[in-house]
């Protein structure tokens, strides 16, 4: 139905030519659906968004063909293409509620793509718009129809997208990352129903993704780009399981899934065997009864609702939820940088609550609890480079200077693996990972006794976190810190952690080892939580 | 910011000045605005002690002459040269926007900062006085504010700095509070840092990017709003030489033919403030060339 | 009651405390006044039993707070006191000479939105081309501009070389008469009599200053046009618009623009404040009847209760024009009076 040959797409930029696609060849079936994966850059999107011809400024299609239903699409005339958009070939993006104009009513906005391609006359148009909301499953369609985007969740977004995409009955739906930035729970549901439609339609599906298990979970063949070219091709099955070429095999290795261990994450040619972190009896943390309540419009809201536990000297404690849980509320009250409204935290006995976060940078705990931040970009000063973002804790807190200083920084550098020449860099000339790794270099300078990582990996590359679990591990097992690992990817913290608590709307309604939690979820929101998380196949060993 | 020029080698140099070559480079437009700066400030500098004539000495036998070799922009009804006394008003024109500019950005930070960083009643409190600034047309503000201190120079920067504070307050406000939680500010916490050292060493600085365009862009409107202040006969006084004044002088001659009085003050107004736009456009691009409008 | 009036009653109320602010400090600027206020209001050829009688009917010799009351009293009364060079009551000036300065203002808004808003769109859709560079040269070179030098100009140019323009001098030639009043607007009223030959004469004297007026505020209005139109464009929004295959007037005017017009509109906020103080320059250039010909008349000769009078009545003007505009912002924008 659709077929791209030898396609290539270059963007002007300041810096000159960039080929985002170098020359890539593939078909989509009718009712057929293709999985697209790969890491950023690879060039993936911009694959779907050349064949739509809805390419940025300055990037044009360089070489190739693009044939959809025997129709030239490099030659269609943008009013051809016009009618083709939405009518037979439709897309649907990533953060879907940016993707709606934010001042018209949903309704409107799919009545716009009915009248536009003649599927709906002035007069039906508005029974037809809520028809088309129904199909994707809204409740109360009636209703939803003059509701605004603001006035939806990201979930609801989502399915007003798909209703657009899908109101004119495509053949083909190209789904850009559809499910980034949603809870699991919702991902699942709005990956559920894409799949559902698709099938009932007879509709071909481009799934565009970085998620190995959702492509996996959802594609009937799978293409593996990088740097704008085609690694690897096959079918689902097969491919994950027997990867034939290295980077694909990378890409496997290095997502977390059941049974993996975290040196398995790395390519086998690096692994070694994976350090003992040694838990001690004695609590270091004892968070008893915290209670965090936040003045709202409509009265007070509680985050935190009296949660209480414990972190054992050397021990990792997974923190995971979805947004609005209140893990990360919990998490920078425990690092002080937030005051409880009520309750008490325990540090080594002593109570740490009672001095307010504003006075205590001058607490002698403040150098035992540190914290590795969620976005290293936004963690890191643009105006200071990595050495003195680095240096900031031993020359405010041990009041360190000059030569002992640098020894200090360059010392860090190498136990986080950052080459030395890149401690002179500003963030903005740091790749995501090495950034991660200065915010870790700074947050065990002081060689803290807990250290608090807020989703320290949820903005990298499958490949990148691997290298970044893998260095916490490390640093572990060599420092004996205790962790506080918050984060919403279930396999990630089965890796590290070795308890868990599960929070939800600002309670922890399961806790325990890790193992007991994940491998027999007693509780049925744990249980929905494992059962909505993608699992990537297991990779036939080396 | 920890100091570690000492064992680090700075790359900064390198790469800023890069950036600005390069906008220079792809901008001509930009560097023609700088060379116009550096000779307005030239003019500032140097200018009384390098023209022709005392821009006070009257000569009534050559009233009225027109444009020529003797006097290049001609001369007025009292027969004094308007191109020496055009050279010689931009350091009392350059004086009064820079002096007004300074204050505002000073007292504009120092409330802006504030109020973004600690919020609550102290924000709202200093939004309801810009608020209450900004409810007045600015140039009517500034009218009221010269009636009422008394008709003199440091009346006029006082009132222009009154009217710009609003601005440069606003602005670092939205600035400080956009970055009042970001990662970068609650690491500096960790490090051990007072909140107000977080404020003045990492939050600070980074407002200043969009600062710098705002004064130079700023710096333009101070100058005509100086100028219109002294057109309608507030602030600098005759006989000495001013901008808006010889306009404002010249002005009755206009009718009569007489075009060079009014039209070269005008004129020169007219380029200082456009030298000013366009370095403020050009600062603009160096700090973020997307957002190039 | 829906949000949506609920939004535009607060709006409303939060003018309130606005308008009492102004208040506060129009009184603040009438006693800060340098020297003896009593001997400023009453004149320079006041003796001294004149300026303790002003004193006293002023209530100057009371604590200030008192005073203030004095002072909003009189406010409430719409007594601003007397204008020394007319003799008039100032309210009475102000009513006589507003409707000129507003009809000048009006149609210059008018007149520069209605070049300001396509140019800036054109520019936007069209980046690279000549409307775009044209479009950014008239932005820079129109901030520029001091409007009291362009108005000159123009007389120099309209008035003197080509001679298509009336002398500027007021905004009517006295081979007219003036029209009855209705409104106060010439055109306006002249239309209503169905006096064509005196409304265009009115509009030939409305030309040159209202030209001047709009060249001034094309700019900032050009400029957002172009700015919001660009990062509109740039939305997500307008992908999705897109690749659904929406026509390029739907996406260009039905999405792109409205979502546009928001930033727009609240930098037309800020152009009619350039615009009310610019006004005043404009009249005194053009001889113009309105109430800032009148301020700075008064300003020549120390006549402060006109001025204190003209300042008060501006920023009411001014806070009238935004609450009209933040209504129009919450009657376009959804997201308004619900966070």
């Amino acid at each position: 139905m659709l077929s791209i040959k030898d396609l290539s797409v270059a963007f002007k930029t300041r810096k000159g030519e960039v080929n985002a696609v170098r020359g890539i060849s593939l078909e989509v079936g009718k009712g057929e659906t293709l999985g697209i994966v790969g890491e950023s850059g690879s060039g993936k999107s911009v694959t779907s968004y050349a064949l739509m011809r809805i390419l940025d400024a300055g990037g044009d299609i360089r070489t190739g063909d693009v044939t959809y239903g025997g129709i030239d699409l490099r030659a269609a005339s943008e009013r051809d293409m016009r009618d083709i958009r939405g009518r037979e070939i439709s897309m649907i993006f990533q953060n879907p509620r940016a993707a709606l104009n934010p001042i018209r009513r949903v309704g409107h906005q799919v009545e716009d793509v009915l009248i536009r391609h003649a599927q709906a006359t002035r007069q039906d148009a508005k029974a037809k718009a809520i028809a088309a909301l129904e199909d994707v499953k809204i409740n109360d369609a009636a209703a939803r129809y003059d509701a605004y985007p603001f006035e939806l969740s990201g979930g609801m977004c989502q399915r007003i997208v798909i209703a657009i995409a899908l109101a004119c009955k495509p053949q083909l739906l190209i789904a850009d990352e559809p499910t980034t930035g949603l809870d699991i729970t919702t991902q699942k549901a709005v990956m559920d129903l894409v799949g559902a439609l698709a099938k009932e339609r007879g509709m071909g599906m481009i799934l565009i993704t970085h998620d190995l298990g959702l492509a996996s979970q959802y594609c009937d063949r799978i293409v593996v780009m990088k740097d704008g070219l085609i690694v690897e091709e096959g079918a689902q099955g097969k491919l994950f399981t027997d990867p034939q070429h290295a980077y694909t095999r990378k890409l496997v290795d290095a997502t977390p899934r059941l049974g993996a261990s975290i040196r398995s994450l790395l390519p086998a040619e690096v692994r070694s065997p994976e350090p003992e972190h040694r838990v001690h009896t004695r609590p270091l943390l004892e968070v008893r009864n915290l209670v965090k309540t936040y003045p709202g419009k409509a009265g007070p809201v509680q985050a935190v609702k009296g949660i209480s536990f414990d972190i054992k000297a050397g021990q990792s404690l997974g923190l995971v939820g979805e947004s609005g849980s209140g893990k990360s509320t919990t998490s920078e009250m425990v690092v002080r940088l937030q005051d409880p409204t009520s309750g008490n935290i325990l540090f080594e006995g002593h109570d740490i609550a009672s001095t307010p976060s504003g006075r205590f940078m001058r607490h002698a705990v403040r150098r035992d609890i540190q914290m590795v931040f969620q976005d290293a970009t936004d963690s890191l000063n643009p105006r200071g480079t990595a050495a003195s973002a680095i240096a900031e804790p031993l020359a405010r807190i041990d009041r360190m200077r000059g030569a002992k200083l640098s020894a200090r920084v360059s010392e860090l550098a190498d136990l986080v693996g950052l080459p030395q020449p890149l401690l002179s860099r500003f963030p903005h000339q740091l790749s995501g990972g090495q950034k991660a790794r200065v915010g870790i270099a700074r947050a065990i300078a002081l060689e803290p006794k807990l250290l608090i990582l807020d989703e320290p990996t949820a903005a990298l590359d499958v490949s990148i976190q691997a290298l970044v679990l893998n260095l916490l591990v490390d640093l572990r097992a060599q420092m004996g810190m205790s962790y506080l690992f918050v984060s919403h990817d279930l396999n990630v913290v089965r890796l590290l952690c070795d308890e868990v608590l599960v929070m939800k709307q600002g309670e922890i309604v399961d806790r325990g080892p890790t193992a007991t939690v994940m491998d027999n979820p007693s509780h049925p929101y744990t249980r929905a939580l494992i059962e909505a998380a993608p699992q990537p196949p297991e990779p036939v060993a080396a | 910011m920890v100091d570690m020029t000492t064992s680090q080698p700075k790359r900064k140099g390198d790469t800023t000045f890069g950036h600005i070559a390069y906008v220079l480079r792809d901008n001509p437009v930009t560097m023609l605005a700088f060379a116009m700066l550096a000779f307005f400030l030239g003019c500032a500098f140097f200018g009384p002690a390098l023209v022709p004539y005392d821009p006070l000495a009257t000569n009534a036998a050559r009233a009225l002459e027109a444009p020529g070799w003797d006097h290049w922009f001609g001369t007025d009804n009292l027969g004094r040269d308007v191109f020496s006394r055009v050279i010689v008003a931009t350091r009392l024109d350059l004086t009064i926007s820079v002096a007004a500019v300074a204050l505002s950005f000073v007292l504009g930070s120092v409330l802006g900062s504030i109020a973004g960083y600690w919020g609550g009643w102290l924000d709202a409190v200093l939004n309801r006085f810009l608020d209450t600034i900004m409810a007045f047309p600015l140039f009517v503000l500034a009218m009221g504010v010269v009636a009422a201190l008394g008709n003199t120079v440091e009346n006029i920067i006082y009132a222009t700095a009154i009217i710009n504070i609003p601005f440069y307050a606003r602005l670092v406000r939205a600035e400080v509070n956009i970055r009042r939680n970001a990662g970068f500010a609650q690491a500096a916490k960790l490090a051990g840092n007072s909140d107000l050292r977080v404020l003045a060493v990492h939050i600070f600085p980074n407002a200043l990017p969009p600062m710098m365009v705002q004064v130079s862009l700023n710096l333009g409107w101070a100058i005509l709003n100086a100028a219109g202040l002294s057109f309608i006969g507030l602030g600098v006084r005759p006989p000495t030489p001013e901008w808006g004044i010889m306009v404002a002088e010249g002005a009755n001659f206009i009718v009569s033919g007489e075009w060079w009085l009014a039209v070269f003050p005008g004129l020169w107004l007219m380029l200082a403030v456009f030298t000013f736009n366009l370095v403020g456009d050009g600062l603009r691009d160096m700090v973020d060339p997307r957002k190039r409008t | 009651m829906d949000a949506r009036s609920k939004m535009i009653l607060g709006r409303l109320a939060q003018a309130i405390p606005v308008v009492m602010g102004v208040v506060v400090i129009s009184f603040l600027l009438t006693r800060a006044l340098p020297g003896d206020p009593a001997a400023y209001f009453a004149g320079p050829a006041a003796d001294e039993a004149s300026i303790a009688e002003v004193r006293e009917a002023l209530g100057l010799d009371k604590p200030l707070f008192q005073q203030f009351f004095l002072y909003v009293g009189d406010l409430l009364r719409g007594d601003l006191g007397t204008s020394l060079t007319t003799g008039q009551t100032v309210m009475a000036d102000l009513a006589a000479r507003l409707p000129a300065s507003l009809e000048l203002t009006l149609v210059a808004l008018l007149l520069s939105c209605a070049i300001a808003i396509p140019l800036g769109v054109l520019a936007a859709t069209r980046p690279g081309t000549w409307v775009d560079h044209l479009c950014r040269v008239l932005v820079t070179a129109g901030v520029s501009m001091p409007t009291f030098f362009t108005g000159i100009v123009l007389i120099y140019v309209f008035y003197y070389l080509a001679g298509l323009a009336p002398s500027p001098l007021g905004r009517l030639d006295f081979i007219y008469l003036s029209p009855p009043h209705v409104s106060g607007f010439y055109l306006v009223d002249a239309a209503l009599a169905g006096d064509w030959e005196t409304w265009l004469g009115a509009l030939k004297q409305l030309i040159l200053p209202a030209a001047t007026l709009a060249l001034f505020t094309l700019a900032p209005i050009a400029r957002m046009t172009r700015a919001a139109m660009l990062s509109a464009l740039s939305s997500d929004f307008i992908r999705t618009a897109r690749a659904a295959g929406l026509g390029r007037g739907k996406v260009l005017y039905g999405y792109a623009f409205r979502n546009a017009l928001l930033p727009v509109l609240t930098t037309l906020g800020m152009v009619f404040s350039f615009t009310l103080g610019a006004n005043v320059l404009v009249e005194k250039v053009f001889a113009w009847p309105g109430i800032g010909s009148y301020a700075v008349e008064a300003l020549v000769v120390s006549d402060y209760a006109a001025v204190q009078g003209f300042v008060l009545a501006m920023a009411l003007l001014f806070v009238a024009l935004n609450l009209i505009i933040d209504i129009a912002y919450a009657l376009i924008d959804p997201r308004i009076g619900l966070n």
